[in-house]
Order: C-alpha cells, then structure tokens, then sequence
C-alpha cells in the first residue's frame, strides 16, 4: 500500500478521496468475509430458509457496512473529542434504561425506539473504551505510576458495570471490566496492582455470590455439576457438546447438522451458533473459522502497531481485546470450558445492536488506521 | 527532564511490551479452545457420534402380520382382518373439541368415550395420534371419508384384528387372542411382547403354536427431533411374518358337527382319520364366539360365559373326562383274548346280574341276556359277560390293555388343556387310598365306571387303534407349520393279534347293522358308508332306593345335572375303516341318544369326502388324467 507513510502534516488535512485510499480494503473484505460464514451459518439454522434470520441479517449488516465506513472518515480527533460525550451519553441511557426500559427474558436491557431495540451496555463497551483512551492519551509512564491518576478511569469503568449488573447482564459487566483492564494494563499499571486486585477479587468471591441472581447461581453450579440439572441448563452445555463432538474431523455437511435441525441445540441462532457451524464442518471447519476470525484480530494489533498516537492504539486494542473476549467467552461456553453467559458471537449470531455495535468498532478500527499519523498534542485537541 | 518525544518512545516501548503479552495471553486461550475442540471433535468423537445418533434415532418395532391357519384343504380358519379407526392429531385440528363435536355427529360417541378421549388429547403430545373410535364399520368410515374435509386432524388408520370365519365352531380348537399378560411378559426375550396392542394366543391352536404364528419383529428407524416428533423415516426391516399353520381339521365338517351338536344342551364329539390320526373334527358345545375376544369381551359376556353350568368356556372334547361306560367293553375283550382266558366263542350265561363277595352286580338288562359269546355280549352290551371276563382277568392286565390303546394319558395332542382320564391299577390305588384292589372294583372297571374315566379324544383314538388294522396312532391337529413341521406318517404297531382285533370289529358292525344291536335304530342306510360301534352310559349318579319310592325311574327324572352322560364310539365304512369317532352328550340319558349324532357325523364326513372327490375329477383336464402317470388321489381328503 501506498498510503503507510504520509507526512504527519499531509496527514493533518486529507481529503475524502485520499481518506478512502487510506481504508484497509482487504480487512473490510475480510469483515465481509466473516459475516458471510454468519449468513450461511443463520440460512442453515432456519433448516436452509432466508427466513427469518439470514435475510433481515444480511441487510442490517448491509446497512452497517455503510455506516462503518462513515465512521472511519470521521476524523480521529473529533472522535477524541466525542469520547467524553459519548460516554455520558451511553451512560445517561444506561440510567434510562433502569427507569423505563423493556423487560425481557428477566432482564431489563432494552430500550424501544421504535426502529431498533437499542441495548445501551453494547453502546457501553464502545464509549467506555473511546473516554479510557482519551483519558491514557497524554498520560506519561510516571502518571500511570499514581494510584490517584488511576483512580478516575476505574471509576469511569465501575459506574457503567454496577448499572449493568443491576439490569443483571453479567457477562457484559465482565467485559466492561476486562477490556478496563487490558487498556489498564496496556498503559502501564504494574503487574503487582493486577494481582492485588485480582486477589482481592477472588477473595470476595463468596461475598459477591450473595448478591447474584437465583439463575445466574444456578448457571454456575450447573457448571460446575452438570449432572445435577439434566433437563435444564445442563442439558444445553450436554447438547452443545454432543452437537460439536458428533461433527467429527470433516463435519456432517452443510444443512446436516442433526443436533442444530432437530432442535436438540438450543439457540442454535445466536449464542449456540458456534456449536453449529463445528458439528456442521467438523474440526476442519471450526478450527478455520477461529483462524479467520485471528486474522481480523491481527488486523487490530497491527493497525494499532502502526499508529503513531496513543489514542488511536489504545481505542484499537481496546477494540481488538473485546472482540476477542466476544470470540472467546462465547466458544468457550459453546465447548463447555465455562459456565453459560449470554454472549454472542460477533459478525455471526444473530442480533441488532450486537452487529450494529461490532461494526462501530470496527468504523473506529479503520479510522484510527486512516487517521494514524495525524498529529495530537498531549492534551489532545491542540492542533485541530 | 526526558524530551516530549523520548516520553512519548518511553511509552510506545511499553505499550508494544504489554501489546505483546496481552498478545500471547490471547494465542494461549485460542490455543485453548483449539485443543479443546481437538477433544471433542476427534478425541471423544465416537461418543459424542452416538450420543447424538441416541438423541435422534427412535427405534420402532414393526408388529409382523400374524401367520393364518388354515384347514387341510386351505380353507382359511384363523385370519387377519382390517380394523379401521379413526384418530385424530391434536395439533393439527385446530380445536380438538370442535373436531370431536362433528365427529359425534356421524357415528355414535358414547359419554364415556367422550370422557377417554378428552383425557386422551390432554395427555398426549399435540403431534401424537389419539385414537377416537376403534371397529369402525364400512358404513362408518364411508361417513366418515366424506366428512374429512371438515374433520382437520384426523384420519382413518388401518390396524389388524385376528378373526374366525368360523367363530363358534373353531373357537375350542383355535382358541383366540388376547393382550400379554404380565406373567407372560416375564422371562420373555421377544421385545414384541411389550409393543402396546401387541397379541398372543391364549388357547387352542393359537396358543399351541404361538410362537410361529407371531413370526419376529421388524424394526423401524425413525428421526425425531428434540420433542419426539418424527421427522422422517431412516430404515425398515420388515422382520418375519408368522408362518401359516396347516390343520387336519375339515373346516365344512367341523362346521357341520357343531351344528349337530348344538341341538344338545352340552356334547362333545371327535373324529379322526384312523389311518393318519389326524384329527378331522373336534367340537365341544356349547361354545363361544372368538371375535368378541379379540377385538375386547365386555365384562358382563365374560361373567355369563364363565357362570355357564354347560362349560362353553371347556373344550370337553380334550378336557372333559366321563367314564366311558360300555364303550370299554372293547378293552375287556380285547384283554381276555391276549391272555387267553378266553376264545370268541366263549360262552357265558348272564342271568340279570352276577354275584361276587356277598354283591349283587347288575346286568342293564333285567332279565338277563341268557348265554352269549363275546360278539353278542357287545351287540347286546351285556355287562354280565364283561364282569365275568374281568373277574378272571384282574385289574392290572385289565389297564395294561386300556393303556395300550390310548386311555389313561394324554393322548399327546397338540392342543393345551388336555386332561389324562383315569384308568387305575393296583399299583395306584395303593399309592393314591393306601388299600388293595378288591375284586369288586374290577367288575366295576370293566363297564367303564368307578375309577375309570376318558376323554372323547381318548375314546376316538382307542376307536382308530382298533379299527386301523393295530396301529397306535396319535392323534393331531397339526397337518403342516410352514417350514417347520409337518405331521408324521407311520404308526408303531399296539401289538393286538389282528384276529383278536377282528373280533371287535365285527362285533361292533353287529351293534348298528344287526337288528336287536343297541345302535340299530341309527344305522346308516346309504350303501357302502355304513358305520359301526358302540354305545354307552355313564351313571353320573345312582338313583336311590327312597328316588325310586317316590317315583323317580327314569333317567329323565332327574335335574339335567344328576342325568346319565350319553356316549358312543364308531367308525365307518365298515367294509375298509377311514373315520372314526367319538361322541359323549353330557347327561344325554344314554348311549342311545349319542349314536344318532355319531351317525349323521360319520355320514357328513363320507358325504363330504364323495362330494370332494367328484369335484376333483370334474376339474381335471381330461387329456392330462388320460396320460398322467401319477394314479389318482381318490383316497385324499
């Protein structure tokens, strides 16, 4: 590519038409690529039918393709500049969300605007990353060093995760939490800190048993004691390993899964997609998968590496790190390695705001990339 | 004081360092989840393949049609019918009750029907067919197929039900069906047992040779889904079909004899091929329709049926044991000439009774039958004659001889139920009274009461023996299992001198075709069927010297159950012995009342035979009887 090494200045003023030859195209292509194996993999679950989930798949991420790369034209720095703002933002829904929002499956996560049921802790983890990142960009090594200089991003970061717990979304408040810490980390906070607070995490462990909700206990123990609930959740986590480990080396083929289409899988379209497309393509085409999918993880890394401010790296790997954690948490419950969250997979399960939330980050990703050698004083807005 | 740009290298150092960590922490979880679908996937694969093959997979067993049974001459006896029901899929109803409301609008639905159904629905999965009525008839399901339209959900389903075309004539010898019971279900391998609706035979033929009729299951392998509906079908193996059971019986004959004797209040009748021993016919009246068993007998047919004084649910011609009455004479004779006590022209003089130990033993006969040889002494049945020839004889050369002509055992037949009959020895009353014989009881024997008992199949069997020419056949009702079995066809010798036996028979010819012979007044009058044998009463109870004061005489005095059995053996033709038989009518009065029955059987059996055998050469193509070299089966039933 021709556009790896632009002057910092030119960099400062691009045009649309130079912006757009600074898009990595292959990555969009591979995004593309990835959320196709979703379609597939959502055709299938509907006993080989467009209807109801692949068609209404296709055109939503259609849609966010567009709006991806609107994203990535906007320039870096006005969205430094949006980070606090939109956090608060997010964060105001997130308090709406406890006053008037939509009650489903147990949960209170939604708020109905009419043409999209807008999860607000999906907007969270975008936000929460872009406010962390302003926040670390000026930050010297020394700064990091200061429990009080730290203490405002772990507040920015516990404000969001005890409102998503009170929805009760655990698996979101944990991402909150981990992806907090990797940019917490990537920054420069000493290992001593991490294990201090991890420690004293696992410590609380009991306490905060307490205050978990009856069936998020009961998904844990069911767990860790699988056979004590044979026809409940233990049950899912059983199917989801027949399921995977009946497909074999090869698979049983596309539109063969008998798990998936006798319906002995569960959710087959959303959390427990994963599950379906290995007992479909077997190891063969599981273990392809997480390739590609790696791949869309080195994308990030390297679009951070390249970066020459430290918001742009921190908003990337902020974004690569919950990307992955989407990617693992999620065939890792498939696998039964870990108790059952209700976490999707990105680009492949079915769901709006997860695919809507994906694709902004994957905007920010790219724009950070077209943007990676515009210049940012230390306070961040200075040459704007 | 480090420049804005060595701070700035300082933490882009740092952050690659940590990049790079958090970097392998993330290529360790994938590596993770890597190594844990190698696991699963090929590792515990086989498990997991059938695990899920388990989860889909529903085997079904397919009942196998059950086998027929059919008569010698391929008259079907037992069949398969189709029984239609109605059934109706809830889910596909719509409403179920809406449904239910037409339905009882075309054929009767009772209120508890109404009731069953309804629970039925509720308890059942909404894809499963209920069942709403069973036995339709053809002017049923013709409403009913016309209605489908505004029937949603249902539709008439084809089932079997065992039936006999014959119903009562059949039923003591076929038995019926019946649902397994759970003793039968015990220690039982055939996973048929336990398919719901499955039947088995529960007497009779059906039950004899249950096990070829069931043949052996398929199996069917269908895929359901996580909530048990089927989705389609994988595989069938359609398992082995019950095999046909070939009788000796003649369906018209059996059919005829019942008729006969259901004129009677209660009789039993057997007639056999004496050559073969196969069983032509075997009735026991009253009887009882088998179809009512099959498809379900109500409670109130049972209870009439099993409080029956008459028996209708005992097949008497295996299982009922009467003493045989003169009709033993034979033996006796028989006896006496093996031993050589005596000589057919040995001649006794029967005054009206003989006197042994300070007892008087009565002639039938008040005034006695004067001298009579052996021939006379059973043309007349005189019981004088017999007692004398018994008191020299002894009871144990007596029963040996009984024995060797099928009394006192069963006979072996292929049937259940059969009883053994009685005929005793000294050896058994030691064991059974802790007494001797005395000499008495001989006497008593030899006009076949006391001890003595026999079942018709007995009798019928001992009639063959004699007339055969002194083959100890057995009898049996079972010409043919496909593939299995097929009846046999020699016959050990009974080891009676042929002249001895020769004796017999004439002496029986004397009692039908001779005038003054107890069974002349039923004599056969067609030429060349003419029958011959014996007749005999079996005192159920003695009428009593206070009876006799206050006018009780005769045996038709007394209530139906304290009256004589009427019994009789025959065979016919006479001139070349084919058919023998045997008839007892309970507390009938006496032998004479059972030699008419015996007589219009033998003569149906002959006329049948004829029938037959002149439709046979009517068929035959006349150029291939002329140059066939096979001679011509005339003697084939």
């Amino acid at each position: 590519m021709s556009g790896w090494d632009l002057g910092a200045d030119h960099a400062n003023n691009m045009t649309l038409g130079e912006k757009l030859g600074q898009v990595t195209w292959s990555l969009v292509l591979l995004i593309i690529l990835v959320a196709s194996v979703g379609f597939a993999m959502l055709y299938s679950a509907a006993n080989g039918n467009w209807d109801p989930w692949a068609s209404r798949q296709a055109v939503r991420f259609s849609v966010s393709v567009v709006m991806m790369l609107v994203i990535a034209m906007v320039d870096i720095r006005i969205w430094m500049k949006l980070a606090y703002p939109l956090y608060a933002v997010a964060f105001v829904l997130l308090v709406a969300v406890e006053l008037v929002g939509q009650i489903g499956m147990g949960a209170q996560r939604w708020i109905d605007l009419g043409f999209i049921q807008l999860q607000p802790s999906e907007l969270m983890k975008v936000t929460l990353i872009l406010a962390l990142a302003r926040y670390f960009h000026g930050a010297s090594v020394e700064d990091t060093g200061r429990i009080l200089f730290i203490t405002p991003p772990i507040l920015m970061t516990l404000a969001p995760v005890g409102l998503v717990l009170m929805q009760p979304n655990l698996g979101t408040s944990l991402i909150l939490i981990m992806v907090s810490g990797a940019i917490l980390f990537l920054v420069g906070v000493r290992w001593w800190k991490f294990g201090l607070v991890i420690g004293s995490a696992l410590a609380a462990i009991p306490i905060a048993w307490q205050f978990l909700h009856d069936y998020q206990k009961n998904r844990v123990l069911t767990f860790l004691y699988p056979e004590n609930d044979p026809l409940g959740t233990g049950y899912h986590i059983m199917q989801s390993k027949i399921a995977l480990g009946s497909g074999g080396l090869f698979g049983k083929g596309f539109l063969l899964g008998t798990q998936s289409h006798l319906n002995f899988l569960p959710e087959k379209q959303t959390d427990f997609i994963f599950t379906m497309l290995a007992e479909e393509f077997g190891l063969v085409g599981a273990a392809g998968f997480l390739g590609l999918y790696c791949l869309l993880l080195l994308y990030g890394f390297i679009i951070a590496m390249r970066c020459r401010n430290q918001f742009g790296r921190l908003v990337a790997l902020g974004l690569t790190v919950n990307l992955f954690l989407y990617l693992f948490i999620n065939c890792a419950m498939n696998m039964g390695l870990i108790p059952v969250v209700g976490i999707p997979l990105p680009l492949i399960s079915y769901g709006g705001t997860a695919t809507l939330t994906v694709m902004i980050g994957f905007g920010l990703l790219l724009s950070v990339h077209v943007h990676r050698d515009v210049r940012m004083s230390r306070r961040g807005m200075g040459d704007f | 004081m480090l420049s804005a740009f060595d701070r700035d290298a300082e933490r882009q150092r740092l952050l690659t360092r940590r990049m790079l960590v958090l970097g392998g922490l993330k290529a360790g979880a994938v590596s993770a989840l890597l190594a844990r679908l190698y696991y699963l996937q090929i590792v515990e694969s086989d498990k997991y393949a059938t695990m899920a093959d388990d989860n889909r997979i529903s085997l079904r067993l397919l009942a196998p049609p059950r086998g027929l049974i059919v008569d010698r001459h391929g008259v079907p006896l037992a069949v398969n019918e189709q029984n239609f029901r109605l059934v109706l899929v809830s889910e596909q109803a719509g409403n179920p009750q809406e449904v239910l409301d037409k339905v009882a609008q075309l054929i009767p639905v009772s209120e508890t029907e109404h009731r069953r159904i309804l629970r039925d629905l509720q308890r059942s999965r909404r894809f499963a067919p209920v069942t709403l009525k069973e036995n339709l008839t053809w002017d049923q399901v013709s409403a009913i197929e016309v209605n489908l339209p505004d029937l949603p959900g249902s539709s008439i389903d084809v089932g079997q039900v065992r039936s006999y075309p014959f119903g009562e004539a059949t039923a003591h010898v076929l038995g019926y069906v019946g649902a397994v019971s759970e003793k039968e279900l015990v220690g039982s391998e055939d996973p048929l047992l336990s398919l719901p609706g499955f039947r088995i035979g529960k007497n009779g033929v059906e039950r004899h040779h249950d096990l070829a009729l069931r043949g052996t299951s398929g199996t069917q392998q269908l895929e359901v889904n996580a909530v048990g509906r089927v989705v389609r079908e994988l595989s069938r193996e359609p398992g082995q079909p019950g095999r046909q059971v070939t009788l000796t019986l003649d369906a018209k004959l059996q059919h005829y004899v019942q008729q006969r004797l259901s004129a009677e209040r209660s009789a039993a009748a057997v007639v056999m091929d004496v050559q073969t021993g196969g069983i032509l016919a075997l009735n026991s009246s009253p009887s009882f329709d088998p179809n009512q068993f099959a498809t379900g007998i109500s409670q109130d047919l049972w209870s009439r049926l099993t409080s029956d004084e008459t028996g209708p649910l005992t097949n008497k011609a295996v299982a009922g044991q009467y003493p045989p009455g003169s009709t033993f004479k034979m033996i006796v004779g028989l006896a006496a000439l093996e031993a050589g006590i005596a000589t057919p022209d040995t001649r006794v003089f029967c005054p009206g009774h003989l006197e042994l130990g300070g007892h008087r033993f009565h002639c039938w006969k008040k005034g006695g039958h004067g001298g009579v040889n052996m021939s006379d002494a059973i043309k007349h049945s005189c019981n004088v004659y017999y007692f004398e020839m018994a008191r020299r004889l002894g009871i144990d050369r007596l029963s040996e001889m009984a024995r060797r002509f099928g009394l006192g055992g069963r006979t072996e037949l292929d049937l259940p139920g059969e009883r053994p009959g009685m005929i005793p020895n000294s050896a058994w009353k030691k064991a059974t009274f802790k007494d001797v014989w005395h000499p008495g009881e001989t006497l008593v024997a030899a006009i076949g009461q006391g001890y003595v008992l026999a079942t018709p199949i007995q009798l019928a069997v001992m009639t063959a023996r004699m007339v055969n020419g002194g083959y100890a056949v057995k009898p049996h009702l079972t010409s043919e299992v496909e593939g299995l079995y097929e009846a046999p066809t020699a016959w050990p010798e009974v080891g009676v001198k042929p002249e001895h036996l020769k004796v017999m028979i004439n002496a029986m010819n004397r009692v039908v075709t001779e005038p003054g012979g107890t069974a002349y007044s039923a004599r056969i009058m067609q030429a060349g069927m003419e029958m011959g044998g014996k007749t005999g009463s079996s005192l159920v109870r003695r009428i009593t010297m206070a009876e006799r004061a206050t006018g009780v005489k005769k045996n038709e005095d007394l209530p139906w159950k304290e009256r004589d059995h009427g019994l009789f053996v025959g065979y016919a033709p006479v001139h070349a012995p084919r058919f023998a038989c045997s008839v007892v009518v309970e507390h009938g009065g006496g032998g004479k009342f059972a030699a008419p029955i015996a007589r219009d059987i033998l003569l149906e059996c002959q006329m049948l035979d004829a029938a037959r055998l002149s439709a046979q050469q009517a068929e035959r193509p006349p150029e291939r009887a002329a140059d066939s070299g096979t001679p011509a089966r005339g003697t084939s039933l």
